[in-house]
């Protein structure tokens, strides 16, 4: 890869500045085991979609009209 | 309320709103830090491109080094709402449709490319990029950043002032009519620029601290006095942008809002020539008996003042509560408003209509019948909500909570302004590294003080729009999914414990990174 292309550069930022982190280590930790728990942990176990897991696929605006008419 | 909410099970409503309103306040802590130290650390890597002096590019450094912890921290927090949306409230989510999905989807574009991209340059790119383009990509950072949260206040202020969509009775969502309807309502605009600029605040609230903190220890002194002074400027400046668009937002709020107006206001009896109250005996913990009281105990009030905020004319007539359930007055429109009876019979005439229409739908019914119903829904939809009240005290938010929340954020607001202003008189005529302590030690104060005003800020806005999750078209408890409150309550508590984890974490970071202070690299 041509040393001055603009690809290389890209690489070339990203690389060295990861490299190079200090502070920014633990933050990218604390970022990484946050975004598991986000999207594995709760989003998995704790926060299914609703309509999706009580309506079969094509007919939630069935499902929806029902809690919409029916609720008081 | 037990008795009107038989098939829903009121602990599910409640439950799922104290998350909701959880996530939103913990996620509200590191925006607004965000986007304020956003625009602090752009103009001090502009003074060093300006003056080519290393001594700011450091300092620009260090308030960038504080703007990433935060940052990280703070990073996608808000996806959690959107969690929430989808489980706890399904209904109202279905029910939004596409008109909440465009604005969130293109915030997680933009803050996905934009803000990772840039933020890649500003930090690891100093040495890598010319000097302009790494200012450029530093203030892009905070654009990126200020436009992502246009898109989530455009989704805010269409709960708040439903425009620019048609009901789609066939699929049971909103349709998007008008794109510029939408993001360019002067209700949104109005939103935007006063949450941005009011998070401008706290940055700037921010680095005045931290740099008070240093001048009490007397150690940075030199990139704490330019901290403070520009930190005090940019205050200043936002606390009065503030106050001019916080006037904007309340006006916008009167002409489509009229009753969270009333309850900021606890204006019970409205009319002409409306004054403001400054401050009034209410009850905290309890509804004001609005119905039969004419007006608070010892109010005090400015003359004509909220007669000008809600109409911009000293005369304006500005409706109370108990206007706004009788009707009959001319509104913000020009129309004759219908009292709260009229609005309950044509919120149940669409409801009818549309149960009616979908029968017909699946009964195979031909055009004509379908078109009159059509007709219904379409005329009544704007009153879909009021279809589920059974009582006027529903549609009354309470009262306390947004009564005294405004005047938390007003009064913190005018504090804000003073306190800029003493200390830019210490910059300007004294010299503040030498200032008294207390003053030092008031700029570390009111680093709380200044998120209770911006928390409070949303609590009058979101409070203030109770029961509604639409205005007018979808209460709580319809938007709510049938869930066990149990589940709700389990994940409020698993919220609380990752996001004050996730605080504890942010604070004793920055403030290690402060103790430690700046990296002054040798020429």
């Amino acid at each position: 890869m041509q040393h001055r292309s603009f690809i290389y550069r890209v690489y070339d930022l990203y690389r060295d500045g990861f490299r190079h982190m200090r502070l920014g280590k633990t933050l990218w930790l604390i970022v990484l085991v946050k975004l598991f728990v986000i999207f594995v942990v709760l989003k998995l176990f704790f926060f299914p979609n609703f309509i999706g897991q009580h309506a079969k696929e094509g007919e939630e605006d069935a499902f929806v009209a029902t809690q919409l008419l029916e609720r008081e | 309320m037990q008795e009107i909410l038989s098939t829903i099970d009121t602990g599910t409503i409640e439950w799922s709103r104290a998350q909701f309103a959880l996530t939103a306040i913990y996620h509200w802590l590191f925006v607004p830090l965000t986007l304020g130290l956003a625009v602090i650390m752009g103009i001090m890597e502009t003074c060093y491109y300006r003056t080519k002096d290393v001594f700011w590019r450091d300092v620009a450094k260090f308030w960038q080094r504080l703007f990433g912890i935060n940052f990280a921290m703070g990073v996608a927090t808000g996806i959690i709402l959107e969690f929430e949306f989808g489980t706890n409230w399904s209904n109202y989510s279905w029910f939004v449709g596409d008109i909440f999905g465009a604005p969130l989807a293109i915030e997680g574009i933009v803050a996905f490319f934009m803000e990772s991209t840039f933020v890649a340059v500003m930090f690891f790119g100093w040495k890598k990029v010319s000097a302009g383009f790494h200012l450029a990509a530093t203030w892009l950072t905070g654009l990126g950043a200020t436009i992502s949260a246009w898109w989530i206040l455009v989704a805010n202020a269409w709960m708040q002032n439903p425009v620019g969509c048609e009901f789609n009775p066939d699929t049971m969502r909103n349709e998007m009519v008008s794109f510029a309807d939408v993001a360019l309502s002067p209700f949104a605009i109005d939103k935007f620029c006063h949450t941005v600029i009011s998070a401008w605040i706290i940055g700037a609230v921010f680095t005045v601290a931290v740099s008070g903190w240093y001048l009490m220890k007397r150690r940075e002194v030199p990139l704490a006095k330019v901290s403070l002074k520009i930190g005090a400027i940019v205050g200043i400046v936002a606390s009065i942008g503030a106050a001019l668009t916080g006037h904007h937002s309340a006006y916008s709020v009167a002409q489509v809002q009229p009753m969270k107006l009333a309850a900021m206001e606890a204006l019970y009896n409205g009319g002409t020539d409306q004054s403001l109250t400054g401050i009034a005996l209410i009850n905290p913990f309890e509804q004001p008996d609005y119905a039969n009281q004419e007006e608070p105990d010892l109010k005090i009030a400015a003359p004509y003042a909220l007669s000008f905020l809600a109409t911009n004319d000293l005369h304006g007539y500005v409706p109370g509560i108990n206007d706004i359930i009788k009707g009959g007055y001319i509104n913000a429109k020009g129309e004759v408003e219908l009292s709260l009876d009229e609005k309950i019979e044509r919120g149940k005439q669409a409801i009818t209509a549309l149960a009616s229409y979908r029968q017909a739908k699946k009964d195979g019914a031909d055009e004509t019948s379908l078109a009159s119903q059509l007709a219904i829904i379409k005329e009544n939809m704007p009153y879909f909500g009021y279809g589920y009240i059974k009582s006027a005290d529903q549609i009354v938010p309470f009262v306390p909570v947004n009564f005294y929340a405004f005047r938390v954020m007003v009064g913190m607001g005018c504090l804000l302004i003073l306190f800029f202003a003493v200390i830019l008189f210490f910059v300007y005529r004294k010299d503040i590294t030498r200032a008294p302590k207390w003053l030092y030690l008031s700029a570390i104060v009111m680093v709380p003080l200044s998120y209770i005003a911006s928390e409070s800020g949303w609590l009058v806005a979101e409070f203030g729009r109770q029961p509604w999750t639409i205005q007018d078209m979808l209460p709580t408890w319809v938007s709510v999914s049938n869930l066990q409150s149990s589940s709700v309550m389990i994940t409020f508590f698993i919220f609380l414990a990752l996001f004050t984890t996730l605080l504890v974490v942010e604070l004793s970071i920055l403030f290690k990174q402060i103790k430690k202070g700046p990296e002054y690299e040798q020429v």
